[in-house]
């Protein structure tokens, strides 16, 4: 535990106090309107002259876009106007998504609607705008368009051939970038290696389903100038910053607001064409556009993810000590990079993590990431984890059997030993401080080993399969600049918080962070109360409101506690010292000789009450002329953060999943998950446990059910949620999740995100546990998701 | 045929007279026609469940119903339900175990799960698990929406056998 | 997407019905529960003229028994076949077919004249009823007709249903002792559509001959797919080990999967192969059973 967070050292009530909320699973005071149907989704926003856009999509993964001729659609009852891309690039510059720290990178202009070829089957091409989204999709069937299809280069493992189609001739070729990290004498390790073992893996193509689609208002107001977007985002700050320089706009007269989100897990913190035509359409029209992406437009056109091809080598030695990894990842991300992040950062997320949990001294791991007819891929929950997890327990594993060593014991001694921090991995990442021996003491004292060893053996006498899998961890979190600003991109890795007292003693906190149901604004009221001292009630919380809001990042890639707490933590101390010295004057004490508890000015020594904070705010604001002259008043204080001393604040955990293959239906069936992960400080232990357990199922997702299936000629196939399988209750397990807290030391509140630790650790130890079960059998599989057709083919059932 | 349809229905307990447009489906006529914004839709073909409200006493998929074949019907919805206070309990055990993080899903949620509560007071786990599979929640993973079910039903139990 | 725009109308009887049809023309669609029709909708696939809603026709609603006979209205719901006393004493099958059948909340408005009249290859109730031998009851303005359901399946989303015809109910022989039914399946998740399916309605007798058998298939072809070759092989014999796997044998012959989302050819015979032993496994001499 850090020392800085103690009560003592702070000043800050004793951790038994009633308003000592930090650690404590206090409900989220904003969930109540969730369950009541009282929550504002941006579908729900209504606005007068307000008009619907829907888009004409690609129905081809490449073509020429030969004709558009919109009087038909303009002739159906409701249709207002019909945008082209030619149109809407009048006001809205292209951009390109690249960063310059990510070297050699490259990718094309975007538009909002493409000028000459289409380069996805799904991509918008054509808007109508109506009173109705009814009659805009009315329109857009009524549109004519001619397309002259074009040959498409689907297949990423082909996209640098001889021959392959260049889908921006402008950019030589289609590789987007390439990077390897190469550390130590791989050539060397593998030379002297006891054991070689090596396997080829896939992640399957899968995407978000945020079950609220992509969802925007974008309101131009002609008569002042400004544009105000109401839009279902993780950005808001990002996106204000977005729309302005598009559409040639002042910062300042572009307000985002962002009330509540049905969900985004990486998926709304992107800049969409399709979005950006809303706004320019806006602009043009100086009226209020909705668009609210329906279910099919959202499996086309959100982006994807992990469409990747993984070939790795491990070498041990004869005490299965890890000597090497080698690796080497392909990735296929769509026709352009997506802005502002780009689609490079989950490759090179891969050569970022791979072999992370493990101490070994040389490495080598090249991503190439290449452009494809498809659509966009770009950063999903959990960027590039799961995939590096994969592949490096997969590994593990099979350097376990091949040595014949326990599953568990190779872990042991390959896991960075507790007390070797800080430490900087083969990949060149800086561990300030994991916990990878304790987190495996843990899970080893939750997982029932021998109960289940024991349960495998007796089940297979009777032909019933299970098998135990386990998989480490680490996870990136806290961000800072190095991910994004290094590289151009105007994306905040600092956020601030500016926190008030009001005159009934209440406490209102606004913050850059936004809400997408992780709990951000339970935590920021838990620490706001526990910094000020008073009952969690009276802290309201305002987020998503560019014009209100200190500047922030938002919440993605897991800062929302780290970054957005410590700011909200840190203005909190600084409103409670203020407080406190308007008391003082008040009662003829030192402000340091009395406290905040519960909402009360009390005697540090004593207890006893002296003071309300409504007392207070009553003078302060109505009787300000019985105070003392020179005294400051304000009742409110801002505070930024953001983190200096490490680029990441990693976290660590290592899950473990039990489950049963069916062998005759190739069936997985789930029968029990568990998790530990280090978070550093934990806020609020219930929220942690669902932010993971949440992470797990869509980990699970995507090893055993999602899929983006396309056909060779590039045309999506899973177009519906009846295709698409996302996880359903009944074949979830129950999980079990358990922590070990090592705070970071870069901030008193000492948290780091655990928002993906879920969801990085899961398909690994699905994997690992489905081959478990299989092994006396000797099939295995490495392609995700694990269906039953793989497994039956793995097993030899079918060819 | 006409494409226009007047119906007079009951909705939350208050009779409803409109002329609707027969595209409508129930969503979008609670949402747009009467500003009941509680229920979503999360695909409108009938898979995620987002939309479940009460029709008739029937827990039903709202995006797959007509709502100019509902004259006569009693629809129900999230904001009837809060007013009446016949889930409260259940509301209580959602926020209490978080079975709501970004709340889309758990207007429709709720609804299947005050089915539960009516149709099998005694349900399990897994009974608990089959019975609410067809709504899907992207956000929580599932677990805590089948404690805080199972904790509504073991407290109804013993509020009874009381 | 929303729906496309359309008429709609509601008739409260038979003849009004045939009236509205007559004057809505071929363009019209019989509106039921709205589980699969305004779904299709959304797709913007079919853009019918107007949907003529049936359900408040009272002559197409009911459960009941005559002599040997289960009548089911057309309009009886998957969520009643789940729960009605009649149906689960009379034809077990398909009150094990419901739950398998979607959701509740789909189960709550899907009626058995819908799932019939639209044959989704991959549906319970097209295999059950010809597994049961039913007889589909259909009615027009000129009358009734009786037909057998194995010639009322026509193959991919096609039935013998002609324009201006509708399901009006199905009749189904009732249980005797000797009958046993079962249907299993494979789905990727609960509630979703068969992988592969499989509807089995034997007769047999207490020393365990087959007297009759009818293994019909979903999910696996183009419709309900009887599978003859295996029927036959399980007829006339004592249900064994043996005349399982021979049954399993013959499917090679009895069906011709086509591909989809989840495999090719091939494991769809394989899961119809697992299926025949997981269906009748149950109905082995206890001696059996066990090995
Ligand atoms: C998410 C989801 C999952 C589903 N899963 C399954 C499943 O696992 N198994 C399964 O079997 N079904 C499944 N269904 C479909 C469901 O069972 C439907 O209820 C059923 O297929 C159609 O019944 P309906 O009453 O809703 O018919 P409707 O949708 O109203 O009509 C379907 C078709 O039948 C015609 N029709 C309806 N009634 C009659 C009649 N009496 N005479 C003549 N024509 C008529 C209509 O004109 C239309 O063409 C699922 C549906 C959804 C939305
Ligand atoms: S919106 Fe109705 S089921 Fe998805
Ligand atoms: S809480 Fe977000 S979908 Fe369920």
């Amino acid at each position: 535990m850090n020392e800085i967070v103690t009560p003592k050292s702070l000043g800050l009530s004793r951790e038994d106090l009633p308003n000592s909320y930090i650690g404590r699973s206090v409900p989220r005071p904003n969930a109540r309107k969730l369950v009541e149907g009282r929550a504002t989704y941006t579908d729900d926003v209504t606005l007068p002259r307000l008009v619907h856009a829907a888009f004409l999509r690609s129905p081809h993964a490449h073509a020429r876009i030969v004709s558009v001729d919109p009087a038909a659609a303009l002739a159906v009852p409701g249709v207002v106007r019909v945008f082209t891309g030619a149109d809407l690039a009048k006001v809205c510059d292209p951009w390109v998504a690249v960063l310059a720290h990510l070297k050699g990178m490259k990718s094309a202009p975007q538009y909002p609607l493409p000028l000459e070829r289409a380069t996805w089957q799904g991509e918008a091409v054509v808007a109508v705008v109506a009173e109705s989204r009814a009659a805009a999709e009315d329109g857009v069937a009524a549109l004519a368009v001619a397309f002259e299809p074009l040959p498409a280069q689907v297949d990423m493992e082909t996209a640098l051939a001889p021959g392959a189609v260049v889908i921006h001739p402008e950019l030589g070729d289609n590789l987007v970038f390439t990077r390897t990290a190469e550390t130590g004498d791989v050539a060397a390790a593998f030379a002297a290696a006891h054991r070689i073992v090596e396997a080829t893996f896939h992640t399957g193509r899968h995407t978000g389903v945020t079950l609220e689609p992509r969802s925007i208002i974008a309101d131009y107001n002609r008569a002042d100038g400004t544009l105000t977007v109401h839009h279902s985002t993780q950005a808001p700050h990002m996106m204000q910053n977005v729309f302005a320089t598009q559409l040639r706009m002042a910062e300042g007269d572009v307000r985002v607001i962002c009330k509540d989100v049905g969900g985004s897990y990486g998926i709304k913190v992107h800049v969409y064409p399709d979005e950006m035509a809303v706004a320019c359409m806006s602009k043009i029209m100086g009226r209020p556009v909705k668009f609210i992406a329906d279910r099919f437009e959202a499996f086309g056109s959100d982006i994807h993810a992990r469409d990747h091809r993984i070939k790795g080598r491990l070498a041990v030695d004869a005490e299965g000590r890890f000597l090497a990894f080698d690796i080497d990842d392909l990735t296929g991300i769509g026709p352009y990079s997506v802005y502002p992040r780009t689609s490079a950062v989950e490759g090179n997320q891969v050569v970022n993590l791979c072999g992370g949990p493990y101490a070994f001294a040389n490495y080598r791991c090249t991503t190439t990431v290449v452009l494809q007819n498809k659509s966009p891929t770009c950063q999903y929950r959990a960027v590039g984890h799961p995939i590096a997890t994969t592949v490096t327990e997969g590994l593990v594993d099979l350097a376990a059997e091949a040595l014949g060593m326990d599953k568990v014991a190779i872990r042991r001694k390959n896991l960075i030993r507790d007390d070797a921090y800080p430490c900087t991995s083969p990949a060149g990442m800086r561990f300030e401080g994991l916990s990878h021996h304790a987190s495996l003491d843990k899970l080893l004292a939750m997982v029932p080993v021998e109960k289940i060893r024991a349960d495998q053996l007796e089940q297979r006498q009777r032909g019933i399969y299970r098998g135990l899998g386990l998989a480490s961890f680490i996870e990136l979190t806290n961000p800072s600049p190095f991910m994004y600003g290094i590289g151009g991109a105007k994306i905040s890795a600092q956020d601030g918080c500016t926190v008030r007292m009001d005159p009934d003693g209440s406490l209102v906190a606004l913050s850059g962070v936004t809400e997408q149901g992780q709990g951000t604004e339970a935590i920021l009221a838990q620490i706001v109360a526990h910094g000020v001292g008073v009952p969690v009630s009276k802290v309201k919380v305002v987020t998503g409101d560019t014009q209100t809001t200190p500047y922030g990042g938002g919440t993605w890639a897991c800062r929302g506690a780290g970054i957005g707490g410590e700011a909200a933590l840190q203005s909190a101390i600084a409103l409670k010292e203020q407080i406190l010295e308007v008391a003082g004057a008040m009662l003829q004490a030192q402000g340091s000789s009395l406290d905040i508890i519960m909402g009360e000015v009390v005697d540090k020594a004593t207890g006893q009450v002296r003071m309300p904070l409504a007392e207070l705010g009553r003078i302060v604001y109505y009787r300000g002329d019985t105070l003392p002259k020179d005294l400051a008043r304000e009742l409110v204080q801002t505070r930024h953060f953001i983190t200096k001393e490490y680029p990441f604040a990693f976290t660590n955990g290592i899950q473990a999943s039990w489950l049963e293959v069916d062998v005759e239906t190739g069936m997985v069936k789930l029968l029990e998950h568990w998790c530990v992960e280090d978070c550093g400080r934990v806020i609020n232990p219930m929220l942690v446990d669902e932010q993971v357990r949440g992470g797990i199922v869509q980990g699970i997702g995507g090893a055993l059910y999602e899929h983006c299936i396309y056909n060779e000629d590039g045309q999506l196939l899973t177009t519906t949620l009846a295709d698409y399988l996302v996880p359903m209750a009944a074949e979830m397990p129950d999980m079990h999740v358990g922590h070990v807290e090592t705070p970071t030391k870069e901030s008193l509140l000492g948290a780091k995100g655990a928002g993906e630790a879920g969801t990085a650790g899961a398909p690994a130890a699905i994997m690992n546990a489905i081959n478990d079960a299989l092994s006396p059998l000797g099939a295995r599989v490495l392609a995700q998701p694990f269906t039953p057709d793989r497994i039956l083919r793995a097993l030899g059932t079918i060819a | 045929m006409n494409r226009r349809i007047d119906i007079t229905l009951t909705v939350n307990g208050e009779r409803v007279s409109r002329s609707v447009d027969t595209r409508l489906h129930l969503i979008d006529f609670l949402r747009m026609e009467l500003g009941l914004t509680g229920a979503h839709t999360g695909c409108e073909h009938g898979v995620c469940g987002a939309c479940t409200v009460r029709l008739d006493g029937d827990p039903v998929r709202g995006c797959l119903v007509m709502v100019a074949s509902l004259d006569g019907s009693v629809v129900e919805t999230i904001e009837g339900l809060s007013d009446t206070g016949e889930i409260r309990d259940l509301q209580e055990a959602f926020v209490a175990r978080n079975a709501a993080q970004c709340g889309y899903c758990t207007p429709g949620m709720l609804v299947t799960a005050a089915d539960i509560l009516v149709e099998s007071p005694e349900a399990t786990r897994e009974e608990i698990r089959e019975h609410i599979s067809g709504n899907y929640c992207r956000c929580t993973g599932y677990q805590a929406i089948v404690d805080a079910v199972e904790d509504v039903l073991k407290a109804r139990r013993t509020s009874e056998a009381a | 997407m929303k729906w496309p725009a359309m008429g709609y109308a509601r008739v409260e009887s038979l003849d009004e019905l045939w009236q509205v049809l007559d004057a809505a023309g071929p363009e019209a669609q019989i509106l039921a529960g709205g589980q699969s029709l305004l779904a299709t909708l959304s797709f913007r696939l079919s853009e019918p003229s107007g949907l003529i809603d049936i359900t408040r026709i009272p002559a197409l609603r009911g459960v009941s028994v005559t002599g040997g006979t289960l009548r089911l209205g057309a309009l009886t719901r998957h969520a009643d076949l789940g729960r009605d006393p009649l149906v689960a004493a009379h034809a077990p099958i398909l009150a094990q077919a419901a739950p398998l059948i979607a959701h509740p909340a789909i189960r709550n408005r899907g009626t058995i004249g819908g799932s019939l009249a639209l044959a989704d290859p991959a549906a319970e109730l097209p295999a059950c009823m010809v597994a049961l031998d039913a007889t589909i009851v259909v009615a027009s303005r000129s009358g009734e007709r009786r037909v057998p359901a194995a010639d009322f399946f026509q193959g991919l989303f096609t039935t013998d249903l002609q324009p201006g015809e509708i399901i009006t109910a199905v009749d189904v022989p009732v249980a005797t002792p000797a009958s046993r039914q079962t249907i299993v399946e494979v789905t990727r998740r609960s509630g979703d559509y068969a992988m592969a399916g499989l509807a089995a309605v034997l007769a047999v007798t207490a020393d365990r001959t087959v007297d009759a058998a009818r293994l019909v298939f979903f999910g696996v072809g183009s419709g309900a797919e009887i599978a003859r070759g295996a029927s036959v092989a399980l007829t006339g014999t004592k249900l064994t080990q043996a005349t399982i796997a021979a049954a399993q044998g013959a499917l090679a012959g009895d069906l011709d999967p086509p591909g989809d989302l989840h495999g090719g050819p091939e494991l769809k015979r394989h899961l119809a192969r697992v299926l025949t032993a997981r269906a009748l496994g149950p109905f082995l001499a206890p001696a059996e059973q066990a090995a």
